[in-house]
């Protein structure tokens, strides 16, 4: 057979685009239901992670079960726009976040460990190569932090990926999201030695400048939108 | 059967591991070379990903080649390793989340890998199906090696561990040792592939240019 005739490759081309085509979107879309039960999975994993639960060798989801007691979703001026187990969850964060702040809906997780409550606040930013996440969890007084979980899309193995690393992590618990005036400052993520004034800091990762300070940014413009609703309840407390 | 361990599938095989290795002799793939010899662990993942979908789009290529439209062959090439890895992607995504979201980057990687085009249009274009399997193996395990010894160096003196465990005992670093910061960016993994190079030619004298 003469493989060189134009009308040749042209059907050729095509047979074999649409073969593949069929074959990709065949596979896509058997997997769909498994790969997004797995993603919701690695969610509540993620969550767990940030208050330090250990949930190895357990079914994650009925761990998250047991703690997560409260699911709310709240906008920027303290407001609880729902209640509904399951609306946090599935709000779609990043789509939330393209938004202007007034409009957003922010997802809040609340925990109770050991007969305290936990506040679960979730981050978006970018790092280096591309986006970094994670959760913070705060303590009954919404100012110290009770634990941290990050990851990362692409961050350059050994340097900024070190962010994913519990050693990173822990360096968050006990650090201060409110200065001694009351005032939201947030948490620095510093090059070892150096010294930010009037806030919390912890040390960023040699080498992994960019990134660390990706999730200084993500810290600040995150914990930031709940601002209301973590001074509202604050106050009302301590008087 | 005699077919399966004859002297030129072996030399096929053999071939690749040193006199004919990808990385040292072809230079081909060294960009992955540098991205994922940080640390032992994604190193030897890629090695194995790679080793695996050379082999298989070898395989296809092989069975095709009598029918591929010499004009497009490049295209036809490129889209059945695309194929394949995203096939291989998503199966992951959905049986071994855990390990799909470590090899989110190299995934993509893979499909750019100079040694898979390399290997198509060499081999696998004018060879029998077992003899390109055989040889996606050999260039894969070729590739892998390299990769293993190069992060191997990397991690021990720049993380001071091995697959994430700590090797240099703390006593060591209370002494005043430091890790070398310089190990962990990607400099280092062409100074050390030159390293590899230099002895590997030093021991094979016909590799040397005149």
């Amino acid at each position: 057979m003469n493989t060189n005739k134009n009308s040749y490759t042209l059907i050729y081309a095509t047979v074999m685009v649409i073969i593949v085509a069929l074959m990709l979107a065949l596979v896509s879309s058997s997997l769909k239901g498994i790969q997004t039960a797995n993603v919701e999975l690695d969610k509540k994993k993620q969550i767990l992670s940030s208050l330090n639960v250990n949930f190895e060798g357990q079914d994650a989801a009925a761990v998250y079960d047991k703690y997560i007691g409260t699911e709310l979703v709240i906008n920027s001026n303290a407001e609880v726009l729902s209640e509904v187990k399951g609306d946090a969850f599935k709000l779609d964060y990043i789509k939330e976040l393209a938004k202007p702040i007034q409009e957003r809906k922010l997802p809040l997780y609340i925990a109770q460990i050991e007969g305290e409550t936990k506040y679960i606040i979730p981050l978006r930013g970018a790092g280096l190569w591309g986006p970094i996440w994670g959760y913070i969890a705060l303590n009954e007084d919404k100012n110290t932090v009770y634990g941290s979980f990050y990851s990362h899309a692409s961050e350059t193995p050994g340097l900024g990926a070190e962010i994913a690393q519990t050693s990173f992590q822990q360096k968050f618990v006990g650090k201060s999201i409110f200065n001694d005036k009351e005032e939201f400052v947030s948490i620095a993520v510093m090059k070892p030695g150096q010294v930010a004034e009037n806030q919390d800091q912890v040390d960023g990762i040699s080498g992994g400048t960019i990134t660390s300070k990706g999730v200084e940014k993500m810290l600040l413009s995150c914990i930031g939108q709940y601002e209301a609703y973590l001074k509202k309840s604050n106050g009302g407390t301590e008087e | 059967m005699s077919k399966l361990i004859s002297d030129k599938t072996k030399a096929v095989f053999l071939g690749p591991l040193s006199k004919n290795n990808p990385i040292t002799v072809q230079v081909l793939g060294i960009c992955s070379a540098l991205a994922v010899t940080a640390k032992l662990e994604p190193a030897l993942v890629m090695g194995l990903s790679v080793t695996i979908i050379v082999a298989f789009s070898n395989v296809i290529i092989s069975l095709l080649r009598n029918t591929i439209p010499n004009r497009i062959r490049i295209i036809v090439q490129l889209v059945v390793v695309a194929a394949l890895v995203t096939i291989v992607s998503e199966i992951l995504k959905a049986f071994a989340y855990d390990v799909s979201v470590q090899l989110s980057v190299y995934i993509g990687l893979i499909i750019t890998n100079c040694i898979l085009m390399g290997r198509l249009e060499a081999f696998a274009m004018g060879n029998k199906p077992w003899e390109s399997f055989v040889d996606g193996l050999g260039n894969g395990f070729g590739y892998a090696w390299i990769l293993v010894v190069v992060a191997f160096f990397r991690e021990l003196f720049g993380s001071g561990s091995l697959f994430g465990f700590q090797v240099i005992p703390q006593a060591l670093y209370d002494a005043g040792y430091v890790n070398n910061g310089l190990m962990i960016l990607p400099p280092m993994a062409l100074i050390l592939v030159a390293c590899i190079i230099w002895v590997h030619r030093s021991r094979n004298k016909e590799l040397q240019e005149k």
